[in-house]
């Protein structure tokens, strides 16, 4: 059997064996559910779609997708198993896609559980559903950025909670990027040019992008890229730090 | 053939602390090489450079003879290796765990059951292997970390500190262990335990501050004590303070001294002087419970090679 499955395996079922799975899900979807009745007045906008409940997947991922991420290589190092586990047959890079993969495993079951949301809006109306497929699609590449940044910065410390700070405010970075807050600080003085990439790092609006229907290729790709640069930082990460 | 460990010129430095400096030596299968040191003196650093956890700055080791570094994985097929504190997934099961390891190792199906079984019967875990690592005695934990490492039946065996936080009949089992295995394969264990090295060491190098500072079986390190071939005397104070002119006199004795079971004399390196000491306590008429000769004690070469000289006993931190 290939190692990288049963890396995989072993860290999937590691979030059913302890708590975190099920208090992440409760939080994930309570929350959810909260932001998207209450703020985003999802029965008074008479409109059937799923709108304002993917517009505040960023920013719950933002905060939620980091506590998932922080024990994936912070943990390894602090216990002392990363010594177990990379004398075992296996390379850091296969460590580190199975371990990615596990997580992102895990993050699409809980973006799964939201389908009630989609039943909701079926039910009460005639939402187009290629548009709330696409939206779908765009948050599961979408937390899998966000899962990278913070599989990667978990192996920047063996404490937890600093992995968590860091992970977070790099995801903030890429998450306003695009904002009109942020593209006015620049605006004065940088380089058009500039101002466009940074618009166009941002995770808003290539989820935007996605989500709207526009199925568009260019932002798949954006946080497929993404995810493989911070994972290519991991790997060299994990190799430079693991004995620290 | 080479040999199974060939380590040269093994080097290692943490910003100012020279962790490990200079360190060759060959293992061949059916020995069983006891790394003894002080804590910090570089053992497990030097056991990490070995099993490809940590790259030297210089030196080349060498598994089966395959340099480490040209072929890291391959090279970590036939090795078994329990890393200092016995790590292991703390939220799985002895079972669990041993599975995750068999999986990595190639082992699917019966044959996967079969490793299992051998491992956890070898460790003595049958008792525990539903129950999640966490909730274990220490020495359960460090024995599923054991089972681990000898899992897939590796011909090469490196142990950080197997029996550290075993009660002594664990200690014991696991000393029993590892003689049982060491004819078929080349084991390289690490301890502060003087008696550990006596009980399974085919051969001893002790290390201090990185360097090597003794390469030898345990017989030939316990010759190298001060009190090695030195006699003992069990008898009444008064009968040795009667006795010690007569001994000082001896060719061959290099000091008497009272202790507290009698008398101790330490001869002048290399002399045989149990015969000599005899004809003196025979000819003076006094009675004394016991004569023998000393093996000299590991503990004291210990001390002497790894203590610099000019700081006292107490100079230093850790005792062995
Ligand atoms: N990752 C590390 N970073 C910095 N110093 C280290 C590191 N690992 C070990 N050392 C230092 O190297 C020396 C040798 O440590 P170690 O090999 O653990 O000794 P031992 O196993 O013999 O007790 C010690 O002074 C220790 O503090
Ligand atoms: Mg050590």
């Amino acid at each position: 059997m290939n190692v990288i499955w049963i890396l995989f395996r072993r860290e999937f079922v590691s979030y059913f064996i302890t708590p975190i799975a099920y208090v992440f899900i409760v939080f994930f979807l309570g929350l959810l559910g909260a932001m998207t009745f209450f703020l985003g007045g999802f029965f008074d906008r008479g409109q059937a779609d799923l709108a304002p409940f993917f517009a505040f997947h960023t920013w719950l991922y933002l905060l939620l997708i980091p506590a998932i991420s922080m024990r994936l290589w912070s943990e390894e190092r602090q216990t002392g198993t990363i010594e177990l586990l990379l004398t075992l047959p296996v390379s850091a890079t296969q460590a580190v896609i199975a371990k990615f993969l596990a997580a992102w495993a895990f993050a699409a079951i809980a973006v799964a559980l939201t389908f009630p949301f989609w039943i909701t809006v079926n039910y009460l109306g005639e939402p187009d559903n290629g548009i709330i497929i696409a939206g779908y699609v765009g948050s599961l590449v979408m937390v899998g950025a966000y899962l990278a940044i913070g599989s990667c910065l978990s192996s920047a410390s063996k404490n937890q909670v600093i992995a968590f700070v860091l992970a977070v405010l790099v995801s903030l970075l890429f998450t306003v990027a695009g904002t009109p807050l942020v593209l006015e600080l620049v605006s004065g003085w940088a380089p058009a040019l500039v101002i466009d990439v940074i618009a166009g790092l941002s995770f808003i609006a290539n989820f935007d992008a996605i989500s709207k229907g526009v199925l568009d290729l260019v932002n798949l790709i954006y946080f497929l890229s993404v995810m493989t640069l911070f994972l290519f930082i991991n790997i060299i990460l994990v190799n430079l730090l693991k004995a620290r | 053939m080479a040999a199974m460990i060939e380590v040269e010129g093994l080097c290692k430095r943490f910003g100012s602390i020279q962790a490990v400096v200079d360190v060759s030596f060959k293992v061949e299968r059916g020995e069983v090489l006891g790394f003894l040191g002080p804590n910090g003196a570089g053992k497990s650093t030097a056991m990490r450079m070995i099993t490809g956890f940590l790259e030297p700055d210089s030196g080349t080791v060498r598994l089966e003879g395959v340099d480490i570094q040209d072929q890291p994985i391959a090279s970590r097929q036939n090795l078994g290796y329990m890393p200092e504190g016995a790590p292991s997934y703390h939220e799985m099961t002895p079972l669990g765990f041993l599975g995750f390891i068999a999986g990595i190792r190639g082992f699917s199906g019966s044959e996967a059951e079969d490793r299992i079984a051998t491992a956890t019967q070898q460790t003595q875990l049958g008792s525990v292997l539903y129950q999640p690592i966490d909730t274990l005695s220490r020495g359960f934990k460090r024995r599923v970390a054991l089972a681990q490492a000898l899992l897939h039946d590796p011909e090469i065996l490196v142990l950080d500190e197997p029996t550290d936080g075993l009660d002594p009949n664990q200690k014991h089992e696991v000393r029993t262990l590892i003689q049982e295995m060491a004819p078929r394969k080349a084991i390289i264990i690490s301890t502060h335990i003087l008696e550990e090295v006596d009980a399974v060491c085919s051969r001893a190098i002790i290390i201090a501050h990185g360097r090597i500072v003794a390469d030898g079986t345990p017989d030939e390190l316990e010759s190298r004590s001060d009190r090695h071939m030195g006699v003992s005397i069990t008898a009444t104070r008064e009968t040795c303070q009667q006795l010690m002119a007569g001994i000082n006199a001896l060719d061959g004795v290099a000091e008497a001294e009272l202790d507290s079971r009698g008398l101790f004399v330490k001869p002048v390196r290399g002399s045989d002087i149990l015969d000599p000491v005899r004809v003196v306590v025979g000819q003076s008429g006094l009675s004394v419970a016991d004569i023998r000769v000393e093996r000299g004690r590991l503990e004291d070469v210990f001390r002497a090679v790894t203590i610099p000289s000019g700081t006292g006993p107490s100079g230093t931190g850790d005792r062995p």
